[in-house]
């Protein structure tokens, strides 16, 4: 089948500073794909140049068979913000509702929307008065109500408690089930063993395009936190003996052992 | 490149933005009754000045004009702030990953603060008339029509010096920047024929002397004139230039 994104030698700007350093990667169709790395390392970069609103220096990102950003694909690709982009002076019905119009969708779609996000009690509440994990699902609500064919969601599970975080998590995999393609970044890492796929990015970089099992078989280990910082590693030694990073590593003894656990400390 | 119009995704956008209004309670009552309590106190301020025979009152002159002046800075301010909110919330970049068009978003604005404009004037006029004893030949629906004319005029420069703000601080500052040179040179403080030649050509390529010369065309003949509804125009012609500029401000891709 088809990649739903394919995203190739991108590379992206902001101010002087490179924050995405010729990304390489393929989204399947269907599946929840997980994007990973610590805050900073460029994740909501790529997700803005996948839903087309980031300026991109060079490098092609297609969505649905069609450039990012693209007209036609404002119907089809559903996008939720690190920081929930709702009105907070409006009801969560009402912020539903208008998203529902924006997508050709009914009041009906909007109720539904809300009653999967479980905020159903909430309905009629202004969003400036719910707690901040309440107002992300709020958010997520205005993106679900469009019944888009990708979602691409930016850490939303953010401060919402372990039972939340978990029904979240069936959502998504009931959505891919139906044939929806996810994209949901996070820097937790214990949310990557809940991925189909996973994209590790460190400092603007892909470290890892695979699965959760190919990581663990490819790192000899079962935890994905420590499967990731052997990633770091590897690719910290490549940098530090001034190699080019496509160079396996394996076979260094130095350790960069300080500088790597401090920096994925952070993840 | 812009997509096509869409008058439901403008109406459901309009509706949108009402809706944030009826939440803010406050706002909706000094939308309504500021206007009107500002314009008694012009009228107290005349209230003892002698008015020479045959002459119009100077709160007839300036009351008039204010009727005009009044929505234009209300909704300039309202509006520069309402969209520098959605560009620092995020809701603007999500909007614009959506089938809403950029025309159908600003047009969504002017429609919302317009009609908002129209209860305030029709409130202000009544009130002017009936407690102030405001002398207006004309019909007053078209001094309710310029006022909003002109609120949409404040709609639209909001909208487009709102790109050019980072913070509410800038946001605000701008109102002085736009608002007052136009009403200095409106032909309200001083007739526009006593200005020095090259301030009245500056005065003629400003919107707000249109709108003010519009009211005064109504305040002194007992019907539309042509004078006015060329007047009128220019506004709603400006009012469209302002929007066109602000819909090329807005960036669908940022950094």
């Amino acid at each position: 089948m088809d990649a739903a994104v394919t995203v190739t030698d991108l590379v992206v700007h902001r101010g002087a500073r490179r924050v995405l350093h010729e990304v390489g990667c393929t989204v399947p169709p269907g599946r929840v794909t997980g994007l990973l790395g610590p805050s900073g390392s460029g994740k909501s970069t790529l997700m803005r140049a996948i839903v087309g609103v980031q300026q991109v220096r060079s490098g092609t990102v297609t969505v649905l068979g069609r450039p990012a950003g693209s007209a036609e694909l404002r119907s089809r690709v559903g996008y939720v913000t690190q920081a929930p982009s709702v009105y907070a002076d409006l009801t969560v019905r009402e912020n539903a509702r208008y998203f529902a119009a924006l997508y050709g969708r009914g009041a009906t779609e909007a109720d539904a929307a809300i009653a999967d996000v479980g905020l159903a009690d909430a309905a009629g509440q202004l969003v400036q008065d719910l707690s901040g994990g309440q107002r992300g699902r709020a958010s997520l609500a205005c993106a679900l109500v469009g019944e888009p064919e990708l979602l691409v969601l930016d850490e939303p599970t953010v401060g919402l408690d372990p039972v939340l975080r978990v029904e979240l998590w069936d959502r998504f995999h009931a959505l891919a089930a139906a044939g929806t393609t996810l994209i949901v970044s996070s820097h937790v890492m214990d949310e990557a063993a809940r991925c189909d796929r996973l994209l590790l990015l460190r400092e603007g970089r892909l470290l890892s395009d695979s699965t959760p099992a190919e990581l663990r078989s490819h790192t000899g280990s079962d935890d994905l936190e420590a499967a990731f910082l052997t990633l770091v590693r590897e690719n910290e030694e490549v940098g530090a003996s001034g190699q080019g990073r496509e160079h396996r590593s394996e076979e260094r003894a130095r350790s960069g052992a300080p500088r790597g656990s401090e920096q994925v400390s952070r993840a | 490149m812009t997509a096509a119009l869409s008058p439901t995704l403008t109406t459901a956008t309009a509706g949108r933005v009402l809706r944030q209004l009826r939440h803010d309670h406050r706002t909706v009552a000094m939308l309504l009754v500021l206007p009107s309590a500002l314009l008694g106190l012009l009228y107290l301020v005349w209230s003892d000045v002698p008015v020479a025979p045959g002459q119009p009152s100077t709160f007839d002159r300036v009351g008039l004009t204010m009727l005009g002046i009044f929505p234009f800075v209300v909704m300039f301010l309202v509006t520069s702030i309402a969209m520098l909110r959605e560009r620092t919330s995020g809701t603007l970049e999500r909007l614009l990953t959506t089938p809403l068009s950029r025309p159908d978003l600003l047009l969504g604005y002017g429609a919302a603060f317009g009609l908002a404009a129209a209860v305030q004037a029709l409130v202000t006029v009544t009130v002017a008339t009936t407690l102030y004893d405001l002398d207006v030949a004309g019909p007053l629906a078209l001094v309710v029509l310029i006022a909003v004319v002109d609120a949409v005029l404040g709609v639209a420069l909001g909208l487009l010096a709102s790109a050019f703000a980072r913070s509410e601080f800038q946001a605000v500052q701008f109102m002085p920047v736009v608002v007052l040179p136009q009403f200095f040179l409106c032909g309200l403080l001083v007739p526009r024929e006593q200005l020095p030649g090259w301030l009245q050509a500056v005065s003629d390529v400003l919107p707000l002397t249109y709108a003010v010369e519009a009211l005064q065309e109504v305040g002194a003949s007992t019907e539309a004139t042509g004078t006015m509804w060329v007047d009128v125009g220019v506004v709603a012609g400006a009012a469209l230039l302002a929007l066109g500029l602000a819909a090329a401000t807005l960036r669908r891709r940022t950094n």
